[in-house]
């Protein structure tokens, strides 16, 4: 039988994967979906609560944090075009042109 | 079946209202309208704001849509904070994008849009609305920061601006997950009552919770040491767009993060003041050092701006009377003199972002006196020099420090305060006492820009001069 641990540490060790993804990869692409991957860790997190507590609260958070993510993706993905549009890349290293 | 609709109290809501309505309103007319000009709109956002100003309530507490939003002198306050922000910016919005040539009439909505998202946190008692107001906030501001399209680094500040924004969205999510988790509820007010019940006493995740949405937090106010976005955001974004976000966006996360810590975890209050003591120190320092050592003026602001968010966050630490109407009115006169100053900076600038080095102020004061005087009120605020609105704020943040017993935190805070002067006084010297090299015939004072530095300058000297009136509202504003 599957516990709220269970569902709790799943969902740690994939907000984990996603936050260390987003610190070592290099494609901003790869990068955005190491986010998505943070933020579906957050949803199963609020879902496993929800469920556990008997309280519907965390199911309706679910569904704005799904809406948000997907204004984000629109918003972001639109940026990273009109960046590799200016330098033919998408490539983290490359965003460099303003240093310490 | 019986259904039983919630209570709305939409007057709680209202000038969002206006604001998202004039706001769609605009994106319609600037489709219908074909026409090159878009100052128009800008005029149009304007009554917008002015009409929002108008109908916010003062003096009472209004809860609206089940405890959701809560309508009181806080988020009056902070609203007022807001428009101010969004009309200033708007102001000098239209020569600068004229010149640059990226004249798009969606810069209006969408500066609205991020004026309506600020307000939300500043009203939110709910989790959910303080995370939809940040990301109202957030999704429009990641545009306007990428608006200049055709420019590599505006292109590069939106990309950056984008993955860590959303990256540290990711941490505060993660953490309101954890305190729902404890607590059960989203609700700030339930959550302290939750805590004060003894229900999640020595719970770890209530206090993981904690610190995860105080890093998100810190990474929406630049508080070190997660602050790495922000002088490049800063530098590259339009120089109007580095103004309203220095200073509009930063009152928001303040506002959210007072209101979340101050009263949904006042059990917490041992660690998170702790917490706070060290990100103060951390921010100040790191802020006012690398700040002594930047010659494009925008990345010095930028540092600089970190630099104050650490003052705030002294007051923060101490979260007493003095302190936190000390941010308060910190905040306040922040907005007047770094959208002053900036807008300063706007119409300096030549075309294509250049022209944005502290050396090429040399003789300003010689060929543009009156701008150079101007740019000098904001610098000597912003160092915290009287009788300016800076030096008033700075002295009640502080003093709200030691009457908590932070007083190593206030010396440090001072010691940071005149670290910071050697910069602010640099471009002065430039200014004043280098021969001029260039005749700044480029420069164009139009009336809008005109009238956002003379309600700086009014907002930076009134409060700075007789802060009394200003001081109290402050006072009557708290969480």
């Amino acid at each position: 039988m599957l516990s709220l641990h269970h569902y709790l540490i799943l969902s740690g060790i994939l907000f984990s994967i996603g936050a260390l993804g987003v610190l070592i990869r290099r494609n901003a692409i790869v990068i955005f979906m190491c986010i998505e991957l943070m933020l579906n860790a957050v949803n199963l997190t609020f879902i496993a609560f929800s469920r556990y507590l008997g309280n519907i609260d965390g199911q309706i958070f679910v569904f704005f944090v799904m809406t948000v993510a997907a204004a984000e993706a629109a918003v972001g993905l639109a940026l990273m075009i009109a960046f590799y549009k200016n330098r033919g890349s998408i490539d983290v290293e490359d965003i460099n042109l303003m240093k310490l | 079946m019986e259904l039983a609709l919630p209570q709305m109290n939409f007057l709680t809501i209202m000038p969002e209202t206006v604001l998202s309505v004039v706001a769609m309103a605009l994106l319609l007319v600037n489709v219908l309208v074909k026409s090159k000009e878009k100052a128009y709109l800008g005029y149009l956002s304007l009554a917008g704001l002015v009409g929002a100003l108008f109908t916010i309530p003062w003096g009472q507490k209004i809860s609206g849509f089940e405890e959701m939003v809560l309508q009181d002198n806080f988020s009056s306050f902070f609203s007022v904070i807001f428009i101010l922000c969004a009309v200033m910016t708007i102001l000098i919005c239209d020569g600068y994008f004229k010149k640059e040539g990226c004249n798009h009439g969606e810069l209006y909505p969408l500066i609205l849009f991020a004026t309506v998202g600020m307000m939300f946190m500043a009203k939110a008692t709910d989790l959910m609305t303080v995370f939809l107001g940040l990301e109202i906030l957030s999704v429009a501001l990641y545009v306007l920061a990428g608006f200049n399209r055709d420019n590599v680094k505006s292109n590069e500040a939106g990309l950056k601006y984008f993955l860590l924004g959303a990256f540290s969205t990711g941490f505060l999510l993660y953490g309101m997950a954890l305190i729902y988790g404890a607590t059960g509820t989203t609700k700030i007010a339930k959550i302290a009552l939750a805590a004060q019940n003894g229900a999640v006493s020595g719970n770890m995740m209530f206090l993981v919770g904690m610190l995860l949405m105080a890093t998100g937090f810190s990474f929406k106010i630049a508080a070190a040491p997660f602050h790495m976005w922000t002088p490049d955001v800063y530098e590259g974004a339009p120089t109007p767009i580095t103004a309203f976000m220095s200073a509009g966006p930063k009152a928001a996360g303040f506002a959210a993060f007072l209101r979340v810590f101050i009263i949904a975890l006042p059990s917490l209050t041992v660690q998170w003041s702790d917490l706070l003591w060290i990100l103060a120190v951390l921010t100040m320092t790191t802020g006012n050092i690398i700040a002594l050592s930047q010659d494009n003026i925008k990345r010095m602001l930028a540092y600089s701006s970190i630099a104050h968010a650490g003052y705030a966050l002294v007051g923060f630490t101490a979260h007493n009377a003095s302190g936190v109407s000390g941010i308060l009115f910190y905040l306040l006169s922040y907005t007047f003199m770094n959208i002053g100053a900036f807008a300063i900076i706007t119409i300096i600038g030549k075309k294509g972002e250049a022209n944005n080095n502290v050396q090429d102020y040399a003789g300003l004061g010689v060929k543009r006196p009156v701008l150079a005087l101007c740019l000098a009120i904001f610098l000597f605020s912003l160092a915290g020099i009287p009788p300016t609105a800076g030096f008033i704020g700075k002295f009640y943040l502080f003093a709200g420090a030691v009457q908590q017993g932070y007083i190593w935190l206030a010396i440090i805070g001072v010691l940071n305060s005149a670290a910071s002067v050697y910069y602010y006084l640099r471009v002065m010297v430039y200014m004043y006492m280098k021969t001029p090299e260039e005749d700044f015939n480029w420069v164009k004072l139009t009336p809008a820009v005109a009238l956002c530095i003379i309600i700086a300058v009014a907002g930076v000297l009134i409060p700075g001069i007789i802060p009394n009136s200003v001081l109290n509202l402050a006072a009557i504003s708290l969480p």
